[in-house]
């Protein structure tokens, strides 16, 4: 028996080409950063560590208003103690199934908890950050949304910040 | 965290780590706490073992024991008629208003938010 010939990575920017091509529309201009990424070395152990979480995939908490599907640049603050019985996730861009039956799979809010409990983590923000995500002007991202995260995420002190798309 | 390899190249993060799963799975699978959590322990130890600005890892996870998913991501149904021509868009309506995953949901944050600000929903006016 011979196994499965696989593919490579799904190329999702050449499809959404083909596919706004095929209904007649120009081009989506994707974001291409050429210059090297802002970096800082970690040096302090995972044990020690306070993670934060910004996640992409529209969740919500039963209570909060859902996000719109029209360019939505707002975000929601999660307790990082929330059920996540008691979150939603609402997104026009991906398959919305296996999220809704456990939001663990695009907010991995359990496996934190766990992994804290066991001490391979050194604790949790109090609060993860979700957005909408399927936000088509970058504009608004880099200038209003991405300075919001920075700033709760610094207020936070968290150490590591686990960056959740979908 | 990425399930769209291109997309995630093309923006360059410090780091990434690369999950060959149809997008809405970024972190697993459903009901699947154990692979959830090596999923994501993954992830965090890539802020150590990543030490090369732009480097992503691929996990050695696949979503089944054939890619053939990967031939219907983004492509349309064929048509009922089995005609061929133009594509039909099957892409979700872009609503403007709040997309309640239960309507439940709406009654739930109407109560919450009546007759007061929310510092929870930043940045909306409700």
């Amino acid at each position: 028996m011979t196994s499965a010939k696989r593919q490579g990575p799904v190329r999702y920017i050449d499809r959404t080409r083909e596919q706004y091509a095929g209904l007649g529309y120009e081009p989506y201009g994707w974001a291409h950063i050429e210059e090297p990424p802002p970096w800082t070395p970690v040096t302090k152990p995972l044990s020690e560590s306070k993670i934060g979480v910004v996640a992409t995939g529209g969740i919500y908490a039963e209570g909060h208003t859902a996000f719109n599907y029209k360019d939505d640049i707002t975000y929601r603050a999660i307790s990082s103690d929330a059920d996540a019985s008691d979150l939603r996730a609402t997104h026009f861009a991906y398959d919305l199934t296996d999220a809704r039956e456990d939001i663990n799979c695009v907010f991995p809010i359990d496996a934190l908890r766990q992994l804290e409990a066991d001490g391979v983590i050194g604790g949790r923000a109090d609060n993860f950050y979700t957005c909408m995500g399927g936000i088509y002007s970058q504009r608004r991202v880099r200038e209003t949304l991405a300075p919001l995260f920075v700033e709760r995420c610094l207020a936070d002190e968290v150490d590591l910040v686990l960056l959740v798309p979908v | 965290m990425s399930s769209a390899h291109d997309i995630t190249r093309a923006v360059n993060p410090p780091r990434a780590v690369y999950l060959d799963y149809p997008h809405g799975r970024t972190v697993g699978r459903p009901n699947e706490q154990e692979l959830n959590r090596e999923i994501v322990l993954h992830g965090l130890s890539a802020f150590h073992q990543l030490t090369e600005p732009g480097s992503m890892t691929h996990l050695p996870y696949h979503w089944s024991d054939t890619d053939d998913w990967k031939d219907r991501v983004m492509r349309p149904a064929p048509r009922e008629d089995g005609a061929s021509g133009e594509m039909e868009d099957d892409r979700v309506d872009r609503h403007p208003d709040p997309q309640y995953q239960l309507p439940s949901d709406a009654e739930a944050a109407a109560a919450t938010h009546t007759g007061q600000d929310c510092l929870v929903c930043a940045g909306i006016d409700f």
